[in-house]
């Protein structure tokens, strides 16, 4: 990569290699199949024909009018529909160039981590399209916030382990997938599902995510005839973030922001905001912000979304944080559950929770900056997996709300 | 006060390899941990791995996993697993520390050598911390005489090998296996090889380690390798005694079986 700072796996002081010995060879062998794959023309062929007749991309950018107006203080509102993927979110970018990668390596197994079960679905999905047997850690609390996504897994042939560890979510996953993957590496590749870990992961899969960020450029420059004031994505482990970021990383009057997820509150303590709440260590394999604490063992975080719920974020997004190129914010449970109601009503669209921080984030930015802004979110996955949630925190069908002050 | 390299070289001299006990600092409890690591000396135990108990140890197994996870409940803090190393120090075996990197970075890398040396600890390995990424604690620990213990693996090239083994001090951690931590019914044959790749990288003792449980495991390793580890056998027992006194019998015959392995290597290797 070209950008200073950036080598060797590194950013800043960031990212890295933090893993046991047995697995070098392992991401050796995998860096060097992605670069061979980078400069193949067929590679690119391959993986560009799957993103247009099995993905559906490119994905559309739909003028987001009535909650621009309603709910942003009438700043507009571009939307890249990551959600009308094929699986329902961005996952499924990264997950089809890994599969094809495993592929080229001569894996026959695949084994991934999943939080919210979007990453798990992608990985088992393009696992049955290539024929390769697959395993999904989950942590066994996921595995019941997120039983929908678990069926979908095993409908499409995945194993799904529930990992009973530790806090029992992604973190936990994470960390038994690599105990698997280092006793079977030779015929399993680890699809992870996101910009961090052991190089090269961050930047295979902020790779394979940019093409949103690509093809958002040039949607917004043809739809608004400007650039952005800011682009707006969450940040769990930060793969969907990156992936936009990247495509606007060189237009320095484009705002990059990433929210993350403020839980019930950064004072509360339960939360998954890194950057409001946490400070650089090592955790699973690379060195970034983490929530820990003062001896260095990993806090648990929390957020109503899954798929945020995680103490570590992606290397480079520390870096960028550390040099202001992006800017980081948390958005609390409430605010998120509101712009996910804001976005169901105004737009006709169920955004995933994940996706509601970055809309929550956009309302904050439209109502600072007025009718004359133009933000672009990253709408990165759909909200049926939700929808239980949705219909609990919001007292819909009769239920009871467990948490008044949320409304 | 015993260091990591008078250890092996006694054991060169007795002809038998070196044996290797680990067990996780604070588990059962702060005093029960250097009782049953007492109790691994006084049984034969050569070198004492004291574990750090870590939120994330993703190089482990079930069992090393369940007794971490009681130590940290325990509330065993990284200061505490340096006090108690120097207490198990004060045995007279070498003893050294296992942990994962974050709680030493957090700790402060130059700080935490510098106590564990005044402690009386000698050494420290590092499961998840690569020569690559090491910079900074190689100068910390050489600075005051902490062995830099490093691991090797069954899938590291030959040049691999050679690089983590010009990092290591005091000897050089062969991983027998592709795996996690726990005991194994069969070691595999994969760590000869293994032991044989790295003895034409370096002149360091090898120990070989992750699935020892028996005698006969510790006598067949100890044909070929300076040294053998183990450490989910004796959790194992501890998770199994009734109470401390029985965890303590039990980890001590262990030792003795272990270290009646260590000494028959001859007739293994004759036989």
């Amino acid at each position: 990569m070209a950008e200073p700072g950036v080598s060797g796996g590194h950013y800043g002081q960031y990212g890295g290699r933090f893993v046991p010995e047995a697995l070098t060879a392992a991401l050796d062998e995998l860096d060097a199949a992605f670069r061979a794959a980078l400069v193949d023309p067929a590679f690119h062929a391959e993986l560009n024909e799957l993103q247009r007749t099995y993905t559906g991309r490119p994905s559309p950018m739909t003028d987001a009018v009535r909650f621009g107006q309603e709910c942003c203080a009438g700043a507009r509102i571009m939307l890249k529909r990551e959600d009308l993927n094929h699986t329902g979110s961005h996952k499924i970018n990264n997950v089809l160039g890994q599969a094809l990668l495993a592929v080229r390596m001569g894996k026959k197994r695949v084994i991934a981590e999943t939080g919210a079960g979007q990453h798990g679905v992608a990985s088992a999905t393009a696992a049955a399209l290539m024929g390769l047997d697959c395993v999904v850690y989950m942590g066994e609390e996921d595995t019941r916030r997120q039983a929908l996504n678990v069926a979908r897994m095993r409908l499409l042939g995945a194993e799904v382990v529930p990992v009973m560890a530790g806090s029992r979510t992604l973190k936990d996953a994470i960390n038994e997938a690599m105990r698997d993957w280092v006793a079977t590496v030779d015929e399993t590749h680890y699809i992870l599902g996101t910009v961090t870990g052991p190089s090269p992961f961050p930047e295979m899969v902020r790779t394979f995510q940019s093409v949103v960020g690509r093809e958002a450029r040039e949607q917004v420059l043809e739809a608004a005839g400007r650039f952005p004031d800011a682009v707006a994505a969450c940040v769990g482990g930060g793969s969907n973030a990156m992936g936009i970021f990247a495509g606007f990383m060189d237009d320095p009057g484009v705002q990059l922001w990433g929210f993350e997820a403020g839980g019930e509150g950064i004072e509360s303590g339960r939360h998954a905001a890194r950057f409001s709440g946490g400070s650089p260590g090592v955790l699973h394999g690379a060195r970034t912000y983490i929530l820990q604490d003062e001896w260095g063992q990993t806090v648990p975080s929390h957020s109503i979304s899954a798929g945020l719920d995680y103490p570590g974020v992606g290397p480079e997004h520390a870096w960028l944080h550390d040099t202001g190129r992006a800017r980081y914010a948390p958005v609390t449970d409430s605010e998120a559950m509101s712009a996910f109601a804001d976005l169901c009503r105004t737009e006709g669209i169920i955004p995933a929770i994940e996706s509601a921080h970055a809309l929550a984030g956009a309302i904050r930015l439209g109502r600072e900056w007025g009718p004359d802004a133009l933000i672009v979110v990253n709408l990165s996955g759909r909200g049926d997996k939700d929808v239980a949630t949705a219909a609990r925190w919001f007292g819909i069908d009769g239920a009871i709300v467990e948490s008044a002050e949320g409304r | 006060m015993t260091t990591v390299a008078e250890a092996f070289a006694r054991a060169g001299e007795d002809d038998r390899a070196a044996l290797i006990g680990y067990l996780p600092a604070g588990f059962p409890t702060r005093e029960g941990s250097v009782r049953l690591m007492s109790a691994m000396v006084r049984g034969g135990v050569d070198v004492v791995e004291v574990g750090l108990p870590y939120s994330d140890p993703l190089m482990d197994g079930p069992v090393i996993q369940e007794a971490v996870g009681i130590a940290l409940r325990e509330g065993t803090t990284p200061a505490d697993v340096v006090e108690i190393a120097g207490e198990v120090a004060r045995t007279g075996a070498a003893t050294l520390v296992m942990s994962y990197w974050n709680p030493i970075e957090r700790f402060g890398a130059a700080r935490f050598a510098d106590s564990l040396a005044a402690a009386g600890g000698c050494g420290v390995i590092t499961p998840d911390l690569t020569p690559e990424e090491a910079q900074e604690w190689q100068e910390a620990a050489e600075a005051c005489d902490i062995d830099r213990i490093f691991l090797v693996a069954p899938s590291s090239t030959d040049e691999r090998i050679r690089r983590v083994a010009d990092s290591c001090s005091g000897f050089v951690y062969a991983a027998s296996t592709m795996g996690v931590t726990g005991a194994r019914a069969t070691v595999s044959d994969a760590a000869e090889d293994l032991v044989a790749r790295v003895r034409r990288a370096t002149a360091l003792p090898v120990a070989v380690g992750l699935g020892v449980s028996t005698g006969d495991q510790a006598a067949q390793i100890a044909a070929y390798a300076d040294g053998v580890i183990v450490g989910s056998a004796f959790i194992r027992l501890v998770l199994e005694a009734p109470d401390l006194p029985a965890a303590e019998a039990a980890v001590e015959g262990l030792a003795r079986e272990l270290s009646a392995g260590v000494r028959r290597r001859r007739d293994t290797a004759l036989s």
